[in-house]
């Protein structure tokens, strides 16, 4: 094109006048990850907040009909259910909600208006997904709160949810934006994201002592059941701190790997 | 031909195939800088298809795409960088309130916030907006709502701008502000508009060329002038019944055969001086008392479209 343009004209200004026109800049990542991140919780006003309370009431009505079978005080099994049912407030909105999400944004059209703007995909989903997890965090201090008083667990390490909602928030957001970007259908990304969710349920409440040998390998291979260990370890008197920053870190490592994919969930599913 | 401007987009050989539908079909385009550029056909055409092919969402099957000397279809991730593309879907908007969603467009397409902030202000003043900019767009009514989004359209300048049925379901004062700020974008900073529409007298008021495509191939391309020339001298005689038809009069009966039918209205395209004798047998005696409505206009880009051998039964829904 550029070519044909100075050999048609043979003046270097006018070549230039007829070149390709300088592009607008791009949104660079941080910028663009804060403006979907900001909007996303503005989003939370008109859509989100009776989630939350469902969220919050399901962990807590589990934590009381969990109370019929396990005893309080300091048990292993009361550890598990406060911190499973406190981390299935991150499952319920980061996975569910988010596959939810971008499965009706993919089936509606909606991706379209991301796709035309000239943003990182990763600040889409990466905003999106902090979003939906910073969403968790009061419900999932609630729960932590009330099932601590409930099963008379000590309080005094309940600050390590501030680790736990964000790095397994990462981990589940990311499997959750995938599963909605990948689902071939609305309602498959919504089935999914409901299993998804009904897999933390069942593996993160039930005390894993209790568990089959099979169901505690299926236990394993799932992102929030760190989460779950980590801040069921946090409950213990003296607290094996190596251990839950272990935790932790497999959450983080599987944040990145599944933030990763969505990644490349959200550009395959803009560029068809 | 050193005078005419640089093309804005040129479109060659572009097909695309939905399965065994072949949704654009050797389309070839060339639109120019600052014009406001028409796609018009029926639901189904392929006019959604080549414009998501311009905007780098879709990739063609063979065929080449330029925008501002840019090949689109090598790189479509330049097309946000040049264009500004109002699709049809909202649901990415749509629980944001206006300000928001311009002002969050704005920073996408790569503003600071400030500048965001800004030019949403100015945006949302230039469209009457203001009223509406704490409210979500969800809430709005369906006019209102894409007017929001032709607002966040607009935030952050573009040298393209692709609008899909961008007045769908708006009310007059709201395309009015539409065009307005369409116009003025392209008298003070040569905006190019690339226009998808099926409504023929938006397309006949605002567009300077026109191109008309029909099971996915470009059948015209023209100023709507120009294409109505193909029908000119024509007029379009539009008669309702009250009741049954009377095809005891002679005319009427003749009519029954030529007239296009839908429901009690019937459509015909003739010549002037028929359509004189044809509204004097009507106006009088029998066929008066069963007559409802009649109106005699200007053949219109329908009756181009219908003329160029467009199919599907016309283009207004």
């Amino acid at each position: 094109m550029t070519v044909l343009s100075d050999t048609e004209t043979g003046t270097a200004p006018r070549a230039a006048a007829t070149g390709p026109a300088p592009l607008a800049p791009a949104a660079r990542l941080l910028p663009a990850l804060a403006a979907v991140y900001r909007a996303q919780l503005a989003r939370a006003k008109v859509a989100r907040i009776p989630l939350m309370f469902v969220a919050t009431f399901q962990s807590v009505g589990i934590l009381v009909m969990m109370r019929g079978v396990v005893d309080g005080g300091d048990n292993p099994s009361a550890r598990a259910v406060v911190a499973g049912s406190s981390v299935l407030v991150v499952a319920f909105v980061a996975l569910n909600l988010l596959a939810q999400y971008f499965g009706r944004l993919r089936a509606t059209g909606g991706l379209d208006h991301y796709a035309t703007l000239p943003v990182p995909p990763a600040s889409v989903v990466l905003g999106a997904a902090a979003a939906y997890a910073s969403f968790t965090l009061p419900g999932a201090l609630v729960t932590a709160g009330f099932g601590a008083w409930f099963f008379q667990l000590p309080l005094t390490h309940l600050w390590v949810l501030l680790a736990v909602v964000p790095l397994a928030g990462a981990a589940l957001s990311g499997l959750g934006a995938a599963l909605g970007l990948l689902a071939p259908k609305q309602e498959i990304a919504t089935l999914l994201g409901q299993l998804g969710m009904s897999a933390a349920l069942l593996l993160g409440v039930l005390p894993a002592g209790r568990l089959p040998q099979a169901i505690r390998l299926l236990r394993d291979l799932l992102p929030s059941t760190y989460g779950v260990d980590a801040f069921a370890r946090s409950f213990a008197p003296a607290p094996a701190w190596p251990a839950v920053l272990g935790d932790l870190a497999v959450c983080a490592g599987v944040g990145l790997v599944s933030l990763t994919l969505a990644t490349y969930a959200y550009r395959r599913a803009t560029t068809r | 031909m050193s005078d005419a401007p640089p093309p804005c987009c040129s479109v060659r050989g572009l097909t695309k195939n939905h399965g065994q539908i072949r949704a654009n079909d050797g389309v070839d385009l060339e639109i120019r800088q600052g014009e406001v550029f028409g796609l018009l056909g029926p639901n189904g055409a392929g006019k959604s298809t080549l414009v998501r092919q311009l905007t780098g969402l879709l990739r063609p099957d063979a065929g080449s795409v330029e925008i501002l000397g840019h090949d689109v279809v090598r790189h479509p991730e330049r097309a946000a960088r040049l264009l500004g593309y109002l699709g049809q879907e909202s649901t990415a908007l749509d629980e944001l309130t206006v300000a928001l969603a311009a002002e969050t467009t704005g920073r996408l397409r790569g503003l600071s916030r400030a500048a965001a902030r800004a030019e949403s202000a100015e945006v949302l003043a230039e469209l009457d907006l203001e009223p509406l900019a704490g409210r979500p767009l969800a809430k709005l009514s369906g006019g209102q709502r894409r007017l929001a989004c032709f607002a966040a359209t607009l935030v952050g300048e573009r040298p393209l701008l692709v609008l899909d049925e961008p007045t769908t379901g708006m009310d007059p004062v709201a395309r009015r502000a539409v065009w307005t700020a369409v116009d003025r974008r392209r008298a003070e900073r040569g905006t190019t508009v690339l226009l998808v529409t099926h409504n023929v007298i938006e397309a006949e008021t605002v567009l300077d060329r026109v191109a008309v495509l029909d099971q996915g191939r470009v059948i015209a391309c023209d100023t709507p002038g120009g294409l109505k020339a193909l029908v000119a001298g024509d007029v379009r005689l539009d008669l309702v019944w009250r009741t049954e038809p009377p095809l005891q009069v002679a005319a009427v009966a003749g009519l029954a055969e030529r007239a296009e039918r839908t429901g009690r209205r019937w459509s015909v395209r003739t010549s002037p001086e028929e359509a004189r004798e044809l509204v004097a047998a009507v106006t009088t005696g029998p066929a008066f008392a069963a007559l409802d409505d009649f109106t005699l206009t200007t053949a219109s880009l329908e009756d181009a479209y219908l003329q160029l051998g467009g199919r599907r039964g016309g283009l207004a829904k």
